[in-house]
């Protein structure tokens, strides 16, 4: 059974429709990026994918069961999401972000135990974010907090991370070491990562599957040489491209003609 | 030498407000801090208890205490029933309201995820400073809690219709709707405030402007019992929800995507809070800055965790209420001051002190 799946998902915001009749499914372990141009729909597909909003009609499944049957701790503990950036009203430090991804995991009344902390500091050590653990997060820069909000989704043990362009604050060396740890938690713990990016080679060279989004809609969605041709790069985001392949992986590698 | 600096050095980041090390909020330390500040409270309220226009020996007080401690509650002479019926209730319900005030400024703070929110921002004082002023006016101060009542049912109906102009009834209750329609609101019933006191007489004025003034002497013991066991099963009810707040002042989206659902929550927290605030509102009147200070100030020193925040900042704020009770009896007894005016002296200074530092 898979592990998510989308079935005829029509969604508006205010009688403007922004996803027309979306239907995927999404297999345990798979590695899926979403792609597409400006307001196409990305981020509102994740929205609707962790359960903050429903849609107008059809549904989306988590393990099979509607998304609007689930309760939000429970979606909690199955989908973490990290953001693309959040806004900072009150001083918090780096730890306590990320002690917040053990929210749902704890009853009211508790404090996060010995194991609890561990797994922050697991979740911190992944990341590399251990450095400044004791540092204010409204004070840390851009690429810094986007660790923080990335190490907080592994405290919240998922067996789905969704991505929200969560790469782009971050510097090359950084960049590598997720995209190896991504890998790494694929592999060993079975976790199913679905990212939105606009980067066309990073989602050609790490998805399984490749969803091409265009104007709410599914426009192309299979493996990344089925989907990144020059013909859809074309269509969708009107621009000229040369799409080779990668000398070491085989997989397709884009160049924008200009 | 070196060390000698940098201690020097971490104080002064101290008094900057810019805690430089972090601690962990477990239980153990949660009872610590919240276990000193009740020692610092009840010194406050034992110094209070002595400070008056009548000169009390401290002896005296001893043995008043020692025979009370016994299970003799009989009044006997003048000063027992100055430190038993007069001071000792003003105390008790001054703290009270310091502890409703503070933690209602930290709850709609972190609601409205506004470090500038009080906990008047969404009209609890004008719809019962208009309640009130319409029970004066009807002579209501006559019958046995006719004011204060009819300031309590003014507040739960302006915490009423700002929940509705803000869209709560419909759908997601957004911070910043509800930010507008409490302010909103509350311009509309100061205008009603400010028309009842140009029409009414000069007798009816005075009694008015002492309510809108506050005043910590005018509750019974009966009143302060039930404002006691509100503020109790409130704090209670709110601590609870302590981890949702700090959720919840991390954004909507972060808070509902972690396992909060918000809607739900933030009405509950609303409700609560706003019972909490009106009982104390409608019992002693509007006393300003209480409740935006104290939060602001335990937060530069405890961090912004909740579990630590509401229960340090309850305390907090009724040491301050009695301190700054205290000095209105003291300063030009017997006369006495408004408290309110003290609490915005307080104040005033301390938000220039923190935009200066800001500026920085």
């Amino acid at each position: 059974m898979s592990i998510i799946s989308a079935e005829n998902i029509n969604f508006s915001y205010a009688a403007k429709p922004v996803m027309e009749d979306v239907s995927f499914a999404i297999d345990e372990a798979q590695i899926v990026a979403i792609i597409g141009p400006n307001g196409s729909g990305k981020t509102t597909l994740l929205k609707i994918i962790n359960g903050t909003l429903f849609p107008d009609a059809g549904q989306m499944l988590i393990d099979g069961k509607g998304t609007s049957r689930w309760s939000r701790k429970d979606i909690a503990q199955k989908v973490a999401i990290v953001p693309q950036e959040t806004a900072v009203v009150f001083p918090f430090y780096a730890e306590e972000i990320v002690l917040m991804g053990r929210f749902p995991h704890l009853s009211n009344y508790r404090f996060e135990d010995k194991k609890d902390y561990r797994i922050v500091h697991e979740a911190m050590e992944k990341t590399d974010t251990l450095a400044f653990a004791t540092r204010r997060f409204d004070e840390l820069s851009a690429g810094e907090r986007q660790r923080v909000l990335i190490a907080r989704a592994l405290a919240q043990e998922p067996k789905v991370l969704l991505l929200d362009e969560s790469t782009v604050f971050l510097d090359l060396k950084h960049q590598a070491q997720f995209l190896a740890l991504l890998r790494q938690l694929n592999t060993v713990q079975q976790l199913t990562v679905i990212f939105v990016t606009h980067d066309i080679n990073l989602a050609a060279q790490h998805a399984d599957r490749i969803i091409l989004l265009y104007s709410g809609k599914i426009y192309a969605i299979g493996k990344p040489a089925e989907v990144i041709t020059a013909a859809n790069i074309k269509e969708v985001y009107d621009v000229d491209s040369l799409i080779d392949q990668n000398p070491q992986s085989g997989l397709p590698r884009m160049t924008l003609l200009t | 030498m070196e060390n000698k600096l940098k201690r020097i050095y971490k104080s002064i980041k101290k008094l900057e407000g810019d805690i430089p090390i972090y601690r962990r909020v477990t239980l153990s330390r949660v009872l610590q801090i919240s276990a000193l500040m009740i020692l610092i409270f009840l010194v406050i309220s034992a110094v209070s208890l002595l400070a008056g226009s009548v000169h009390i020996d401290f002896s005296h007080v001893l043995r008043y205490l020692a025979k009370a401690l016994t299970g003799d509650f009989s009044i006997t002479s003048q000063e027992e029933v100055i430190l038993f019926s007069v001071r000792l209730p003003r105390i008790i319900f001054a703290g009270i309201v310091g502890a409703s005030l503070s933690l209602g400024g930290v709850v709609f703070q972190a609601i409205l995820r506004n470090p500038l929110a009080d906990p008047y921002i969404l009209g609890i004082s004008g719809g019962s400073a208009l309640g009130a002023i319409i029970g004066i006016l009807l002579g209501a101060s006559s019958f046995y809690l006719g004011v204060p009542l009819l300031a309590f049912v003014g507040a739960l109906v302006t915490v009423f219709l700002v929940f509705i102009v803000a869209g709560g009834t419909r759908g997601p209750l957004l911070d910043n709707s509800l930010l507008l329609s409490g302010v909103v609101v509350n311009a509309f019933f100061s205008a009603a405030i400010l028309f009842f006191l140009s029409i009414v007489n000069s007798m009816e004025l005075h009694s008015i402007t002492f309510w809108l003034m506050g005043d910590l002497s005018r509750a019974s013991i009966k009143e302060i019992c039930v404002a006691a066991f509100c503020l109790f099963a409130g704090f209670v009810l709110l601590y609870a929800q302590a981890r949702k707040l700090n959720l919840i002042v991390q954004g909507e989206d972060t808070a509902l995507q972690l396992g909060v659902n918000i809607e739900r929550t933030k009405q509950w927290l609303l409700v609560v809070t706003s019972l909490i605030i009106a009982v104390a509102v409608s019992l002693a009147g509007i006393i300003g800055f209480v409740g935006i200070m104290v939060p602001h100030f335990m937060r530069l020193i405890f961090g912004s965790d909740h579990r630590l925040l509401l229960p340090v900042s309850a305390l907090f704020g009724a040491s301050f209420l009695i301190v700054a009770d205290t000095i209105a009896r003291v300063v030009f007894a017997p006369a006495e001051l408004p408290v309110g005016v003290i609490t915005a002296l307080c104040g005033a200074p301390y938000f220039i002190f923190l935009l200066k530092r800001k500026a920085r």
